[in-house]
């Protein structure tokens, strides 16, 4: 990895990092020591700087069983969203995988999802689901009043879950596709010739051949449904009814911004914090030992 | 393709071709809604069939939300930011990758590491800093007692201030600093040979000419790819410009505009003119991924079957 060959400049090599380096002292260690003083210490009501506070806040959201039930909300909603749009998505990568003739179209028709923005699908989704609307909601004129996100928060979880997964989708098949059609095609002719059919192949071959991908994207995903569910839930539910469809970050931003309560905010981002360090470390040691294929 | 599986084939284009209805589905739906009346799009059950109101509903949406401004907003912020993105990302990997001073690897990590700090996780810190980006550098001034000193020498109070509220600056800046672009940038240095930039030192070019003439274009199609997707995450910002805009007016993007849009409890429920207003807010990104999919996705998927 060394390189022989570099330039030997005392001055120039900080000109090109500073920018990037000031920026991300700025934005992101300045808030996150931010976020941390905040998580330990209570601002006084009447101004006069902030308290030390120690554990408390962290005792105090833990003790909270409206908090204990946005986490498993969160896994839940972690868990179905990633589940489904992996599902699919894999699915659909392995049968374009065989490239068939026409297979193209449908290669970038499934990238779309990719493109949009979470609020969009989020608002086109609400009104497909809309029970005033004709769709979804046609099935209230048969049993009028079985179908109403807006009051049975099961229905309203559910509605969001499967917007979710499917911007999901585009992404997820990118790198499916791409990890298949890395296997060698030997591989897949070796299997032919011990008299494996496609299906069977699909199943004992590639699949097993693209579990680092699997994997990545399982991390990937679970994290994106922390952080971007945001966009979602705003546009959809507003984390109702009566929050049954508020997930970790959704509560931050509600208790930080409406609620006004920086330290009960910060001592959660600093929980969701640890989440998502945890899990990107985890990915990258598994990263390190990938099966590589050639 | 190995051998000759008639039915499997079959099986294959009829999973494809479902697959495509779950894709295509909601994408049909906005623009069926889109296209039709106030009357068409509240009947039950809805026809799913295009009408012919779409060019009215598009100029009401354009014209209600205010789309001009915002479209025009969302470009200034998505440009801004991929060419800044694209720009610092080539910069810090050419300083971490070609030169050697003793910080680059603590450099390379203070910006890796980045990656595990999402915004939407640092929301409300992240906040009190755009009120005034200048609040670290005024903390150290205070911790290191300058700001006494100066006060006691000349007489005049310190306070930097600087409000990126209501701004391009703020929609822009706190985006910029990109982890992956500058991991992206790197692994793709270090797989220049030595023998480049040991032609090109001899030759007599300095480094900065050799970042210019050598890497960038050799990077092209690297930062086409990585611009498409900074262009797309960078497009569909939503959390970040509602925070920081009070002056929608002025100052709102195109996707934050979209939940103004939607038809409230008691009002009328207009889903066509919401349709109409995500359809116009989703084509620019959905444009930019389908004709830089070649590009996009060669960085991945290279082999053909």
């Amino acid at each position: 990895m060394e390189r022989r060959a570099v330039y030997r400049n005392k001055v120039l090599p900080w000109l090109l990092i500073g920018p990037q380096l000031i920026l991300v002292l700025v934005f992101f260690y300045w808030p996150t020591s931010q976020a941390l003083y905040w998580a330990f210490t209570l601002e006084q009501p009447w101004g006069g700087g902030n308290l030390w506070a120690g554990l408390d806040n962290f005792l105090y959201i833990f003790r909270d069983s409206r908090y204990w039930a946005t986490v498993l909300r969160s896994a839940f909603y972690a868990l179905a969203a990633t589940g489904i749009s992996m599902f699919v998505a894999l699915t659909l990568a392995s049968f374009v995988d065989r490239s068939l003739k026409g297979t193209k179209i449908f290669q970038s028709v499934f990238i779309w999802p990719y493109a949009i923005a979470a609020p969009a699908a989020g608002v086109a989704f609400r009104f497909i689901f809309s029970p005033e609307a004709g769709l979804v909601g046609g099935i209230n004129e048969l049993w009028p009043g079985i179908w109403d996100p807006s009051t049975n928060g099961i229905q309203a979880l559910a509605m969001v879950i499967i917007c979710h997964a499917w911007l999901g989708i585009g992404y997820n098949f990118v790198f499916f596709l791409a990890a298949l059609q890395m296997i060698p095609r030997s591989i897949n002719e070796a299997g032919a010739m011990d008299g494996a059919r496609p299906l069977r192949r699909m199943l004992d071959l590639q699949l097993p051949l693209i579990a680092p991908t699997a994997f990545f994207l399982l991390i990937m995903n679970i994290i994106s449904s922390f952080t971007d569910s945001f966009g979602l839930i705003d546009t959809m539910t507003e984390g109702g009814p009566v929050g049954q469809t508020e997930v970790m970050v959704y509560k931050i931003y509600v208790d930080g911004f409406k609620g006004l309560d920086y330290s009960g905010a910060a001592a959660q981002s600093i929980v969701l914090m640890l989440l998502v360090i945890g899990l990107t470390f985890i990915q990258f040691k598994w990263v390190e030992r990938r099966v590589h294929y050639n | 393709m190995i051998e000759r599986s008639p039915y499997f084939d079959a099986f294959t284009y009829a999973v494809m071709i479902i697959g495509l209805g779950l894709v295509v589905f909601p994408f049909w739906v906005v623009i069926v809604a889109a296209s039709q009346s106030l009357q068409e799009v509240s009947s039950v059950p809805i026809s799913l069939l295009p009408s012919d109101q779409l060019w009215v509903n598009l100029s009401e949406a354009w014209e209600r939300g205010g789309l001009g401004t915002k479209m025009l907003n969302s470009m200034i912020v998505s440009v801004g930011v991929t060419i800044g993105k694209i720009t610092l990302a080539a910069m810090s990997a050419f300083a971490i990758v070609f030169f050697n001073f003793r910080s680059r690897m603590i450099c390379f990590w203070l910006i890796f590491i980045t990656l595990m700090l999402p915004l939407e996780v640092r929301i409300v810190p992240t906040y009190a800093i755009a009120a005034n980006a200048l609040m670290p550098f005024q903390a150290i001034l205070d911790v290191t007692g300058l700001t006494w000193l100066v006060q006691t020498v000349s007489g005049v109070q310190v306070s930097l201030n600087w409000n990126l509220l209501n701004s391009y600056t703020g929609l822009i800046l706190p985006l910029v600093a990109t982890a992956t672009g500058t991991f992206l940038y790197r692994q793709f240095f270090m797989t220049i040979p030595d023998e480049l930039v040991e032609a090109s030192k001899m030759d007599g070019a300095s480094a900065m000419e050799f970042f210019w003439d050598v890497l960038i274009p050799l990077s092209r199609t690297n930062m086409l790819a990585l611009a498409t997707i900074m262009f797309v995450s960078s497009w569909n910002q939503y959390l970040w410009p509602l925070l920081i805009t009070t002056d929608r007016e002025n100052f709102g993007t195109a996707v934050m505009q979209l939940r103004f849009l939607i038809p409230t409890m008691n009002g009328t429920p207009d889903w066509n003119v919401t349709m109409a207003a995500a359809l116009i807010i989703m084509l620019p990104p959905l444009l930019v991924v389908a004709f830089m999919q070649r590009w996009f996705v060669r960085g991945l998927i290279s082999r053909d079957k």
